[in-house]
Order: structure tokens, then C-alpha cells, then sequence
């Protein structure tokens, strides 16, 4: 078991350096160099070329591939182009704002989700399984600006029951900030509701037409017995994994949402790194991603390993 | 171990039967309609009686069985007729009775042991459950379940209980099922195919168990199988069920030695038996095909496939008669069932092998060993054999005995170790089917077990067969067209079924596919893994004789791997019998199925249920086949050997593979003058009716 974390661990920090190596080069893809970008239109071509060279991309791609991977394990993320500052001397807050709205995002939908799911699959056919599991689809297909745009309006605007910008004033209490993060955390629930509610549902429905519920049944249990100690959690196996790689696409949809809420997250720092062509920031950004990505797989894998004995102790014999 | 006394239980007058099926009928909802799956089903259970219900699937057995749990799918409903357990009515019962009936009153073992329990709880858990329904608190429980395990000659309980489901062999699970089955001392007791999916071995150790168990808990058991054997050991009484209807029932012996029911006649007929075999003739068929359900609605039911049809049949639908001797039959002609005409005449002339000529396939040192997590699995240990032209050797032997990765090296799918020779017609083959040439490939091919993964769903049959002979036959155009038509017709297809894909075909067409995908390109030698396990009694004949029928003609030789002994014995002309990896004895089929046997031979056929009732219950194997990464030291079987030498030279030193008699190979310490002596002692003890029991 714990060497089995361990080559999980390994694994993934593999994963990281080839993430790495991608995000670098294709910043390199990217139009347009550094020094245009900061000194703008208006600068001669000479002091383009000086700054090239200050700032260190004009040499050679893997050497300074090289330099940036080896300035990331010490902590140190590059200059910014844009702010003139160290990445790491603002990147932090943005980081710490989309991972409280994801977070929110996240507590809102995983029990919501997996009790529609289960609910859905105990009433199979009947009325509720069929608006629940119509519904979920329906919502999981509007794309969250979409969904953001028709809340701010009605919500908003219309009733004025909730602000339209994400971001709390500073000094507000816990609550007051979690008011602000509902509207902007919306979109994002509808998306994931669908997938891990549906992902829920069939596990639920796979464990209750089993032989071993059969046997559960038959013994006398009452029925709520069968579900909670022989239902849920083999049902439950499915989903963890499902609900691991929406975290990564949770972290992804932030992006649109930060930017529609006026948001200053992670997202919002990476479009704007994006249109000044700061690669620096848009590198660090992208790489956090990654790595919150990475960590949710882990832990998913840990945990169904955790929860599922055929894995965790192998097969005897 | 006592309950409570429920109040239902002591109502003042106990019914003399445990459980009253009247006239059931169920209907299952598919697209909007009802079809019955069950029609005026009729029968009873006497206290501690035993009665089996038999029959091919989608006979509507496991659909009784779940009516009288009430456990029938979503879709079923009971639409007339009732069920009385006891005396009650389980469809009458609320939620909270009908719970206090399942947990004290009623029982279920059904038959994929490692299915029926919850892979991530701890068995010890969900035995214990089993007395915390009736309100025991949980240590209390878990020390119980510990009790109930040793009850089932479990023999580290404790261990046992502590394990997940994964972690124990499939005789070890069913054992727990029927431990927990009977932890509340149910009055009935269903068993749904409980040993479809064991090893002969096992099989015969958990009917014993169940058989013992039943004397002492005075139970009384519904045994659903389509293993006419099984239930012929197993039941006092029997009914014979064939789509949804109950056709036959009456004493055991009665059914199976003279049945009333033409459908019932057929059955028995398509059962190797007797020590048949397919030179003697080919083996009775029914012909036609099972009606959907609903399709029959006036008549008899099985009056489309019955030689004894008349105009009668198909107007006016039979009652039950009184057949004599306890038995009622569904038939109009009942009298006449017996001499009902053969669907497949029995006359055959076929060709015996050439026993003189040289083999086709020559086996020296053959040896495959797994290395796995630094364990050396040793699965094919130093095989020597010769298989002649138009010759079928049988291999034999429980799960884990290596017969499955002996075809498999002998296929070019696993690569055997350094030293193994195959021989094809005297040039060596190389290890991997990927080095061997088109002529090598095609003179090897294999019919699975299962058609339904071995063909391409996507694929029409017309698809799938040219394809083999462009591939094998290299044959193309015309001359692939006209080939195709022919290997059609001689698996007993017809053109018909061409544009068809896989699952618009039964299990037996699919089979046949499969087998006219292998004769595609006109091999010498053909490997049968199991060609007929997951296949019913009736399809299984069929495709025996056309296995047969093709073999003559075409003179090619069958590898054939087969659980079921009566099949082997049938379709064999010599018999390899296989344990961890070594052959243990290897002869004529005559000789090894007649004797002197090899102890583990010897323990494998008595281990079969026959429905000849013949005395062979004198030996039991104990435990399971070992690992084959550690095989015991001296002779590999002698951990399990009934019969091992007390001066310990069968745990030291390993026997060699000696022929004992002209053709005839044992690898036993044992002379083979003693090994017959003391087998044809206890026959003999048998039949003077002292039965000895080692």
C-alpha cells in the first residue's frame, strides 16, 4: 500500500515535468517575443534585442527551458515582463482566491451531486430518476458564461438579492464572502452536477441489480441497512474518479468564470498574462493548474485504493 | 442457535408442506407488453423434502425460485396463481413481514458464490449479519458466524472470516453461502445452480455438505440445475421444466430411469451416458428451437419440436395426467413418450483414428513457467505426448491444472520455456504463432468456450468465415464464395443465416460459426477449449456429433478440453490427465476411464454425479488444487492423495511417467497391480452392499 503511493507520487511528478516541458514550448509557439511585448510598438529594434538579452530569450531554448524548470524548484517563477516584478511576489493571492471559489464550488456540488445520483438511481424509472437525470443533463450542456450571463441578470439585476462582481470588499467577514461567491460558484455546479450525478447514478443502479444486494436483501436487512453498508460504497467506487478529473476541469472552467465575475483568480491572471504576452506569469499560472489537476488524481487514486480492498490487499494466491 | 418462535410459525395447524406453488403465473414487461415467463407452474415441497426443478435456460427455473422469494426483477410480476410458504403468501406479506420471512423462514444460494457477496466488506461481517437481523449484538454475532464456518468444515474460520471475498477460492465462498444460508434454520432452503461454477472436485464436496446439512437442520430444499446428474443425486422428487412450463414431475428415479414427457426423453437422450462413446453412434438431438415467450398460446407448449405431435397437440393444450408411479406429465401421448422416434438417426460410420501412421503433433519436454512478483509459477511441467491423424485426446483436470496453457503453447500464444519441442508433421514450430508461416497457422486454429466473446459482434457470419478463408485459405473470388457455402452447410447452417450477426444467432449457431471459422482453412489439428460448457444438454449433442461427423471426414485431430467427463469420454480416443502442470496418466480413453486408475483419475471420476447411479462415491479429494508456485515436493499430488504410501516415498521422491500396460502411462508410485487390486476390491465391496467409506 504505501509503496503503491509512492509510485503513484512518482508517477505524477513525471507527469508534472512533461506538463512542464509542454507549457514551455508552447509559450515559445506563441507570436510575438518578450521584448516587443514589453517595451511596445514604439521601441527601436535595438532596444528590443538589449532587453531580449537582458531578460535572457535569446539563448537557446533548452538552456533556458533549463534555467526556468531549475528556478521553479527553488521557488523562483521569473520576472514578470508585464509588472516588472517576481511572479512569485503576486501570484499567490490570485491562486488563493480561485482555490477558495473552487473549493465552494466543490462542497456545494460533490454531496449534492452524489445524493441526486442515488436518489435518482433508488426511484430508477419513476418520476423524480427521470426530471433529475433530464435536468442534470440539461444543465451540464449550458456552458457556464452562458448560465453565468442568464444568473447575473435575473439574480443580479433583476432581484438584486446578490452582487454582480465575485469579489468581496476587503475586510469582509466569512460569510459575506462566501454571499459574493455563490452567484459566480452556480456555473460551475450545474456543469459538475451532471457529470458526477450521472456517474453516481449507474454505480448506484450496477450495485442495487447485484447478486451480493440480492443476498443482502434476502437475509432480512431492512432496506435502508442494504443500501448504506452495501450499496453506497461500492456504488461510491465510480464516481471518486469522476469527481477527480472534474476537479481539474473545475479548475479549467475558472477561467470564463473569474473573467464573467469580474474575478481576480487564477484565470483571470492567466488571460490577461495571455493578451500581454507575459509568459512568465502565463507559465506559472498554467503549471499550478496542472498541478492542482495532478494532485486531485492522486488523491482520487489513493482514495479508491483506500476504499476498495481487491486493490489494496491484491488478489490472494 | 434457536430463534425466537414466531407467531406464524406456531399457528395451531403447521401445514404438511413447506412450500404450495398453485398455477403461478409470472409475466415479465418488455416494451409495453406482458410475456409470461412462467405458465400455470404447479408443485410442492413436503417437509424435509427435496425436490429439484431441471431444465435447459430460459426454462423459467431461477424465475420460480425468485417468485418464491418474491425477488423477481422490476419488470416481473406474479399474475395468477400463488405461492405459499408455510402456509403464507410472501406476495401478501408487508415490508416488515416479508422481511421476518426472508430472514427466518426462507434461504437462497445461488451460483456465482464470488458475485453473491459484497467484495469490500469482510465475509465475517456479512455472515454476522445474518444474526443481527434477529437481533444479536455484533460480537456475540461475529463469534457465531465462527461457530457457522466450522460447521461448513471450514478449517481456519477465523482466518476466513477476516478476508475479503476476492481472497477465497469459489468452494470456499459457496461453502459460506450455505453456511449463512442456514445460520436461521430456514424451513426451505432454494439452491439456484449452486455448483455450475466449481471444479468436479469441489462440486461434490458442497453436495455432501448440502446433503449432510439437510439431515441435520431438517430443511427442505429446492434444487434448481440443468445438470440432470446433479439433481438425480440430489432430489427425492423432480420436475421437468421447458419454457416456463412445468412439463414433468414425479420421483427422481422415476423420471430419470422412465420418463413420461417427450421432452424429458429427449433431454436424457442428448447425455452422454454409460460410458458412450462416438463410435457407438451419434447422440439423440431435439430438434428446432426453444418458442419465445408468449409465441405458443393454445397446444402444447413443446409440440413444434416433438415427434410425437399430432393435430391434438397444437389445439388443445394438455392437462397434467397421471403418468403411473407418482409422475404426471404434460402430455397428451404420455403412454408413447418412451418409444419417441430419434431426431438424429443413430447410425455413423466413423473412421478410427490411424494409430500406426506418425503423429501430427509431437510434444517433447513441453514446460511453461510464469514469473510473476519473483514467484515462478510452474503451469506446464515436462509434457511428452504424440497425437495421431484424426485422433482426439482429451485433456483432464481441475481449474489451475494447466490444460488451458497447454493449448496455448501448443497454439503459439504463450511462449513455452527454453528445451520445449512442438513438432508439426516432423518440422519444429517456433515458440511464437507470430514467427510461424501461413502453412502453420493454418494447420492450427481453436474453437473458444465462449462464441459470444470469440466473435466479433460487428461482423456478419458471412464476414467472419470469408474472412478466415482469405487469411487461412488464401482463397479468393469464386472459389471463396463456393467454399463458404460448402463449410455452411457441413456445420448445419444454412444460407440463410449469412447476412446474420453473432447476437442475432442462440448459443448453438454461434458455435457453430465459430466451429466453421476454424475448419475455414482445413487445420490439422483443432483445440476445443470447452467447446460446449456454456452451451444447454440439447445444443451440446448437436455439436458433439457435428464435432464428430466433421473429424471423420476430414481427419483432423481435436485437442479437447472438457470439464464434464462424459463429454470427454465421449469424444475422445485417448485421455491426458492433467494436475499442476504434469501429466499424471495418459492412455487409450478406454483404458484410463476403465482402470486401474491414477489416485487423482480415480478421484475425479468419483467426484462425478452419474445419472446411471453407479457406485463410485468411495473418494473424496480434500482442499483445493495447490499453487502452482508452490508445488509440493516428492509426487505434486500427494498433499491431497487418498491412497499415498505410508513409507513417505511419495513426499520425497517425484514418480516418473511409466507405462504400465501397452499404451497406457501412470506417474504413481503405486504398482499397477495394487492400484487395481484395491480398486476392483472396493467395487466389488460396493456391490456386495458394504459400502466402505475412506
Amino acid at each position: 500500500m504505501p509503496l503503491y503511493v509512492l509510485k503513484r507520487v512518482g508517477l505524477a511528478l513525471v507527469t508534472l515535468v512533461l506538463l512542464s516541458l509542454i507549457i514551455f514550448f508552447a509559450g515559445q509557439v506563441l507570436p510575438g517575443n518578450a521584448g516587443r511585448a514589453i517595451l511596445g510598438p514604439f521601441a527601436s529594434q535595438q532596444a528590443v534585442i538589449a532587453l531580449d538579452h537582458k531578460l535572457g530569450v535569446d539563448r537557446p531554448l533548452i538552456v533556458q527551458y533549463w534555467s526556468w524548470a531549475t528556478g521553479i524548484l527553488r521557488g523562483n517563477l521569473g520576472m514578470s515582463y508585464q509588472q516588472q516584478a517576481p511572479v512569485s511576489s503576486f501570484i499567490f493571492p490570485y491562486i488563493g482566491r480561485s482555490l477558495k471559489l473552487a473549493a465552494f464550488a466543490f462542497v456545494i456540488v460533490v454531496p449534492l451531486s452524489i445524493l441526486g445520483g442515488i436518489i435518482a438511481a433508488l426511484n430508477r424509472g419513476r418520476a423524480v430518476d427521470r426530471i433529475l437525470s433530464t435536468t442534470s443533463l440539461s444543465l451540464s450542456t449550458v456552458p457556464e458564461f452562458v448560465s453565468g450571463v442568464v444568473l447575473i441578470v435575473v439574480f443580479a439585476l433583476g432581484f438584486k438579492v446578490l452582487p454582480v462582481s465575485a469579489n468581496a470588499p476587503p475586510g469582509s467577514s466569512f460569510i459575506t464572502q462566501l454571499k459574493y461567491l455563490i452567484l459566480p460558484a452556480i456555473p460551475l455546479v450545474f456543469i459538475l452536477f451532471g457529470y458526477i450525478a450521472r456517474m453516481a447514478r449507474a454505480g448506484t443502479i450496477e450495485a442495487l441489480d447485484s447478486d451480493y444486494v440480492r443476498t443482502a436483501t434476502l437475509k432480512g436487512l431492512p432496506r435502508w441497512v442494504v443500501i448504506r453498508r452495501h450499496v453506497l460504497r461500492n456504488s461510491l467506487l465510480p464516481t471518486i474518479t469522476v469527481i477527480a478529473t472534474q476537479t481539474g476541469y473545475l479548475i479549467g472552467g475558472l477561467v470564463v468564470v473569474e473573467k464573467l465575475f469580474v474575478y481576480p483568480g487564477i484565470g483571470t491572471l492567466i488571460i490577461n498574462a495571455a493578451n500581454d504576452k507575459d509568459f512568465p506569469t502565463l507559465e506559472a499560472g498554467v503549471l499550478f493548474i496542472g498541478m492542482v489537476y495532478l494532485a486531485a488524481t492522486l488523491i482520487a487514486d489513493v482514495i479508491y485504493t483506500v476504499l476498495n480492498p481487491r486493490i489494496r490487499l491484491g488478489k490472494a494466491e | 442457535m434457536t430463534l425466537p418462535a414466531s407467531p406464524e410459525l406456531s399457528a395451531p395447524v403447521e401445514p404438511s408442506t413447506t412450500l404450495e406453488v398453485s398455477h403461478l403465473d409470472v409475466a415479465y414487461r418488455v416494451r409495453g407488453k406482458d410475456r409470461l415467463a412462467l405458465r400455470d407452474v404447479s408443485f410442492s415441497i413436503g417437509r424435509q423434502e427435496s425436490f429439484g426443478l431441471v431444465g435447459e435456460s430460459g426454462c423459467g427455473k431461477s424465475t420460480t425460485a425468485l417468485a418464491v422469494t418474491r425477488y423477481l426483477p422490476r419488470n416481473g410480476r406474479l399474475s395468477a396463481g400463488s405461492v405459499l410458504v408455510n402456509g403464507q403468501d410472501p406476495a401478501k406479506m408487508d415490508k416488515r413481514a416479508l422481511r421476518r420471512f426472508r430472514a427466518r423462514t426462507i434461504s437462497m444460494v445461488y451460483q456465482e458464490p464470488g458475485r453473491a457477496l459484497n467484495p469490500s466488506i469482510r465475509v465475517g461481517r456479512q455472515v454476522a449479519e445474518v444474526y443481527e437481523v434477529g437481533g444479536t449484538k455484533k460480537n456475540e454475532a461475529l463469534a457465531r458466524a465462527e461457530e457457522l464456518l466450522g460447521m461448513v468444515q471450514i478449517a481456519d474460520p477465523g482466518r476466513v472470516l477476516r478476508s475479503y471475498p476476492h481472497q477465497l477460492s469459489g468452494g470456499m465462498l459457496q461453502r459460506i453461502m450455505i453456511a449463512m444460508a442456514l445460520a436461521s434454520q430456514p424451513s426451505l432452503l432454494i439452491l439456484d445452480e449452486p455448483t455450475t461454477a466449481l471444479d468436479a472436485t469441489v462440486e461434490a464436496e458442497v453436495l455432501d455438505l448440502v446433503s449432510s446439512l439437510r439431515q441435520r437442520f431438517q430443511t427442505s430444499v429446492l434444487f434448481i440445475s440443468h445438470n440432470l446428474a446433479v439433481i438425480a443425486k440430489m432430489c427425492d422428487r423432480v420436475g421437468v421444466m421447458y419454457a416456463g412450463e412445468l412439463v414433468e414431475q414425479g420421483p427422481a428415479q422415476e423420471i430419470f430411469d422412465n420418463p413420461r414427457h417427450p421432452y424429458t426423453v429427449g433431454l436424457l437422450r442428448c447425455v452422454p451416458r454409460g460410458g458412450q462413446r462416438k463410435d457407438h453412434g451419434r447422440l439423440d438431438t431435439i430438434p428446432g428451437f426453444l418458442p419465445g415467450p408468449g409465441e405458443v398460446q393454445v397446444g402444447c407448449i413443446f409440440a413444434k419440436r416433438c415427434a410425437l405431435a399430432s393435430q391434438r397437440c397444437l389445439e388443445e393444450t394438455p392437462p397434467m395426467y397421471d403418468a403411473g408411479a407418482g409422475r404426471t406429465s404434460r402430455c397428451h401421448y404420455h403412454e408413447q413418450a418412451p418409444e419417441l422416434p430419434r431426431a438424429t438417426p443413430e447410425d455413423v460410420t466413423l473412421r478410427s483414428p490411424d494409430r500406426s501412421g506418425e503423429p501430427v503433433i509431437r510434444l517433447r519436454g513441453v514446460s511453461k513457467t510464469f514469473h510473476t512478483r519473483g514467484e515462478h509459477v510452474r503451469a506446464v511441467v515436462g509434457v511428452d505426448l504424440d497425437l495421431k491423424a484424426g485422433e482426439t485426446l482429451g485433456l483432464v483436470g481441475e481449474s489451475g491444472s494447466g490444460k488451458t496453457t497447454l493449448a496455448r503453447v501448443l497454439l503459439g500464444l504463450s511462449v513455452p520455456d527454453e528445451g520445449s519441442i512442438i513438432e508439426l508433421e516432423g518440422s519444429p514450430l517456433a515458440p511464437e504463432c507470430a514467427k510461424r508461416d501461413r502453412r502453420q497457422l493454418q494447420a492450427m486454429q481453436i474453437v473458444f468456450q465462449n462464441p459470444d466473446s470469440a466473435l466479433n459482434r460487428r461482423h456478419s457470419v458471412r464476414h467472419i468465415i470469408t474472412r478466415a478463408l482469405k487469411k487461412l485459405a488464401g482463397l479468393s473470388g469464386e472459389a471463396c464464395e463456393r467454399r463458404l457455402l460448402e463449410i455452411v452447410r457441413s456445420v448445419r447452417m444454412e444460407e440463410r443465416h449469412l447476412p446474420l450477426r453473432p447476437y442475432q444467432l442462440s448459443g448453438g449457431l454461434k458455435q457453430r460459426v465459430a466451429i466453421a471459422r476454424a475448419f475455414a482453412g482445413a487445420p490439422r489439428v483443432l483445440v476445443c477449449d470447452e467447446p460446449t460448457s456454456a452451451l444447454d444438454v440439447s445444443v451440446q449433442a448437436a455439436i458433439l456429433n457435428l464435432l464428430a461427423d466433421l473429424q471423420s471426414r476430414e481427419r483432423v485431430t481435436y485437442v479437447f478440453i472438457s470439464h464434464d467427463l462424459g463429454v470427454v469420454r465421449y469424444l475422445s480416443d485417448s485421455i491426458a490427465v492433467l494436475y499442476l502442470g504434469r501429466v499424471m496418466e495418459y492412455g487409450p480413453a478406454e483404458t484410463v476411464f476403465s482402470g486401474p486408475h491414477h489416485p487423482y483419475t480415480e478421484s475425479l471420476l468419483s467426484a462425478v454425479p452419474s445419472l446411471d447411479g453407479s457406485p463410485r462415491e468411495r473418494i473424496r479429494l480434500k482442499g483445493e488444487i495447490p499453487s502452482a508456485a508452490h508445488s509440493p515436493s516428492g509426487c505434486v499430488f500427494h498433499t491431497r492423495c487418498p491412497r499415498r504410501l505410508a513409507n513417505g516415498l511419495c513426499e520425497s521422491t517425484e514418480p516418473g511417467l511409466v507405462e504400465v500396460e501397452p499404451g497406457h502411462m501412470l506417474r504413481c508410485h503405486i504398482p499397477v497391480d495394487e492400484l487395481r487390486r484395491l480398486q476392483t476390491t472396493e467395487d466389488a465391496d460396493l456391490k456386495a452392499g458394504q459400502p466402505k467409506i475412506s
